[in-house]
C-alpha cells in the first residue's frame, strides 16, 4: 500500500484501489471494538449519542450542500460526515445533554468542514474542533464522565439513558449528579482529573494510584477502552488505511517524555504506561490524528506531527489547566501542518535539494 | 451637494462600513462586544471622537503640512479621547471600569485615524462631520449587532448591565430571553467574537451579491427586449 504515501505527488499517480467511501467505512468498522468496550463500561449513553450525532452530522451536511448547490446524495455517500459524527459521539461523555451533541456536531460539519470548502479542504480536524468548542463552552457537561458501570449505584436501561440525555433526568427522576453516585454513595472524578486534584492535596503518586478508579495499566475502565482502540488501530494499519508514522510518533513522544519526567522530576508525574492507557490516547493516535485531510502529508512530517501531538498532550496533562488535552493537541498540531509539510518535502528522484 | 451627502451617508453605513468592509478597529470591536451595553458604550465613545476629530482636523487642515500630519492627527484624537475618558469616569463609572483599557485605546482605533487621513484632511468641515457621524454610526451598529448576538447566545440576556450606562433606573431593562442551565461560553469568549464577526461579514456579502445579481438580471431583461435574434 505504498501508493498511499504522498511521495508520489506528481504523475505518474498510483491508484489506491479504494474509494473514499470504502476508507471511511473501514475506519468506522475499526471503532467497533472500542465502541463495544465503551458500552460495557459507560452504559448505553454512547449508543444514543452515536445515533444522535450521526443523524445531526448527515442532516447538517445535507443542508449546507443544498445551500452550496452541490450534489447532495453523491457527496453524502463518501461517508465523511458519518465518520465525523461517529468520532464525536465516541468522544463526548455518554450522558451529555442532547443539545451539547447537536451544537458540537453542527459546528464541526458546518463551520469547520463545509465553510472551508468541504472534505479535503478543512484545516482542522472537524471532530476535534467540535469537541474543543464544546469543552470550552460547556466545561461542566463535557467533563461529567460517570464512573464505570460496575461501581455505580444506579445503572440505566437504554430507554432510561435516552430519557436522561433528552430531559436531564432519568424516568425515576434522578439527575446526572445522583446517577454518578457510587455504590457507597460517594462520587468520584475521572482518573486524570482525580490525579491532579489529589496531587494538589499532597498525595504521592502510589497513594493516588491505589484508588479504586485506577486499574493496573490506566483508568479502571479506560485501560480496556484504550486497548480496544489499539486493536482497531492495528486493524487499520494492517489494511493500509493509515500509516504507522503518526500513531508511533505520538505514542513514542508521550511515552518518552513521561519516562524522562518520572525519572528526573519530583513525584508528580502520571506514570508512563498509565499515560498511554488513560483518557483518549489510543483513540486519538489511531483515529483522530491520522485524519488524512488535516494531518501532515510527508512521511517525515507525519512523524514530527505525531511527536508534536504527543508532546503537547504530555504538557497539557502535566502542567495544563485541563485534565486531558488530546483535542487541543491535535488542533495545535493541525495549525503547524503547512510549516511541517514545507520543510519535510521528500527529495525527488534525480533532483538535488 | 445632496448627491455627495447621500454618498457619504451610504459609504459610512454600508458600502464602506469601517467594521464590515474596511475591517478597521477590530481589536476593540472584538474585545468589548461580549454584552450589548458594553458595545453601546464603546460605540458612542468612538462615535463622538470620530465626529469631533473629523471636524477639528478638517478645520485645521490648511495649516498642517504633509510631513507632520500624522502626529498632529493623533494628538487631536488623543485629546478628544481623554475628554471622553474623563467624562465616562465621572458619569458612567461602572461602564468605565468594565470597558477598562479599551477607552484610552480608542486613540489607536484605525477607523478614526483612517477617516482623518482619508477624508477629513481633504474635505470641508460639514462633510467631514457628516462622514464622521455616519462612519461612527456604521461602526456602532456592527458593535451592537455583534454585542447583542453574543450576549443572547452567551448568557441568554439582552441589555444586561444597562445601569452602568444609564444609571440605577435602568436595572430593570435587562431582558432574560433564554434560561440556560449552562452558559454557552464560546459566544462570550474571544473565539465567539471572531466567528460572529465572520458570519456578519458573510451576511453582508450575501446581501451585496443578491443585489448585484438583481441588477444584472434587470439589465439583461431589458437587453432581451431589444435583441431579436439569439446568437
Amino acid at each position: 500500500m505504498s501508493v498511499f504515501s504522498s511521495i508520489f505527488k506528481s504523475s505518474p499517480h498510483g491508484a489506491m484501489g479504494m474509494t473514499t467511501n470504502q476508507v471511511m467505512r473501514m475506519v468506522c468498522y475499526a471503532t467497533i471494538p472500542g465502541f463495544i468496550t465503551q458500552l460495557y463500561f459507560y452504559g448505553w449513553g454512547t449508543l444514543v449519542q452515536l445515533v444522535l450525532c450521526i443523524g445531526v452530522a448527515v442532516l447538517s451536511e445535507a443542508i449546507v450542500l443544498s445551500l452550496r448547490e452541490k450534489r447532495i446524495r453523491r457527496t453524502l455517500s463518501d461517508g465523511s460526515a458519518v465518520l465525523t459524527g461517529l468520532l464525536l459521539a465516541l468522544s463526548i461523555p455518554p450522558l451529555a445533554p442532547w443539545w451539547v451533541s447537536v451544537i458540537g456536531v453542527a459546528f464541526a460539519i458546518i463551520i469547520v468542514k463545509q465553510l472551508y470548502g468541504g472534505l479535503g479542504f478543512n484545516l482542522f480536524n472537524p471532530a476535534m474542533a467540535g469537541y474543543v468548542v464544546l469543552l470550552i463552552s460547556f466545561p461542566v457537561a463535557m467533563t461529567s464522565w460517570q464512573p464505570i458501570q460496575p461501581m455505580l449505584m444506579h445503572t440505566l436501561s437504554l430507554a432510561d439513558t435516552a430519557y436522561v440525555i433528552f430531559t436531564g433526568y432519568s424516568i425515576e427522576g434522578y439527575n446526572l449528579q445522583q446517577l454518578s453516585m457510587l455504590v457507597d454513595g460517594t462520587t468520584m472524578a475521572t482518573p486524570l482529573d482525580q490525579f491532579k486534584t489529589a496531587l494538589a492535596q499532597q498525595q504521592t503518586v502510589s497513594e493516588i494510584l491505589s484508588l479504586p478508579i485506577y486499574g493496573e495499566y490506566g483508568g479502571i475502565g479506560s485501560q480496556w477502552v484504550n486497548a480496544a482502540y489499539l486493536l482497531g488501530g492495528l486493524f487499520l494499519l494492517q489494511r493500509g488505511i493509515i500509516r504507522w508514522h503518526i500513531p508511533l510518533g505520538m505514542i513514542a513522544s508521550l511515552f518518552v517524555l513521561t519516562v524522562i519526567a518520572s525519572a528526573t522530576g519530583a513525584d508528580t508525574t502520571y506514570p508512563p504506561v498509565q499515560q498511554l492507557f488513560t483518557g483518549a490516547v489510543m483513540f486519538g493516535a489511531f483515529f483522530i490524528a491520522t485524519d488524512p485531510v488535516s494531518a501532515s502529508t510527508t512521511p517525515k512530517g507525519r512523524i514530527i506531527f505525531g511527536a508534536l501531538i504527543g508532546a503537547l498532550i504530555f504538557m497539557i496533562r502535566q502542567w495544563g489547566g485541563y485534565p486531558d488535552g488530546i483535542a487541543f493537541a491535535v488542533l495545535l498540531a493541525n495549525m503547524c501542518v503547512p510549516l511541517i509539510d514545507h520543510y519535510t518535502q521528500p527529495k525527488v528522484y534525480g533532483h538535488k535539494r | 451637494m445632496t448627491a455627495e451627502w447621500k454618498d457619504i451617508v451610504l459609504n459610512g453605513l454600508w458600502t464602506n462600513n469601517p467594521a464590515l468592509v474596511q475591517l478597521l478597529g477590530l481589536c476593540p470591536l472584538l474585545a468589548v462586544t461580549n454584552t450589548f451595553i458594553n458595545a453601546l458604550g464603546l460605540g458612542i465613545a468612538t462615535l463622538l471622537v470620530l465626529v469631533v476629530s473629523n471636524l477639528t482636523i478638517s478645520l485645521v487642515k490648511q495649516w498642517v503640512t504633509k510631513e507632520i500630519r500624522i502626529p498632529v492627527f493623533i494628538m487631536i484624537i488623543a485629546s478628544f479621547v481623554t475628554i471622553i475618558q474623563l467624562l465616562m469616569n465621572a458619569y458612567t463609572f461602572g461602564l468605565y471600569v468594565s470597558l477598562g483599557i479599551f477607552i484610552p485605546l480608542i486613540v489607536t482605533n484605525c477607523a478614526i485615524i483612517g477617516r482623518a487621513e482619508a477624508f477629513a484632511s481633504k474635505n470641508g468641515p460639514v462633510e467631514s462631520s457628516l462622514d464622521g457621524l455616519m462612519m461612527g454610526i456604521g461602526f456602532t451598529a456592527i458593535l451592537l449587532l455583534l454585542g447583542g448576538a453574543r450576549e443572547v447566545l452567551g448568557q441568554g440576556t439582552l441589555f444586561d448591565g444597562a445601569h452602568l450606562l444609564f444609571g440605577e433606573w435602568a436595572r430593570g431593562m435587562t431582558v432574560q430571553i433564554f434560561e440556560f442551565e449552562q452558559q454557552f461560553l464560546l459566544a462570550i469568549l474571544p473565539p465567539g467574537a471572531f466567528i460572529g464577526m465572520g458570519l456578519i461579514i458573510a451576511l453582508k456579502n450575501i446581501i451585496d451579491a443578491k443585489q448585484a445579481e438583481k441588477k444584472v438580471k434587470d439589465v439583461k431583461s431589458v437587453e432581451r427586449a431589444r435583441v431579436t435574434t439569439v446568437n
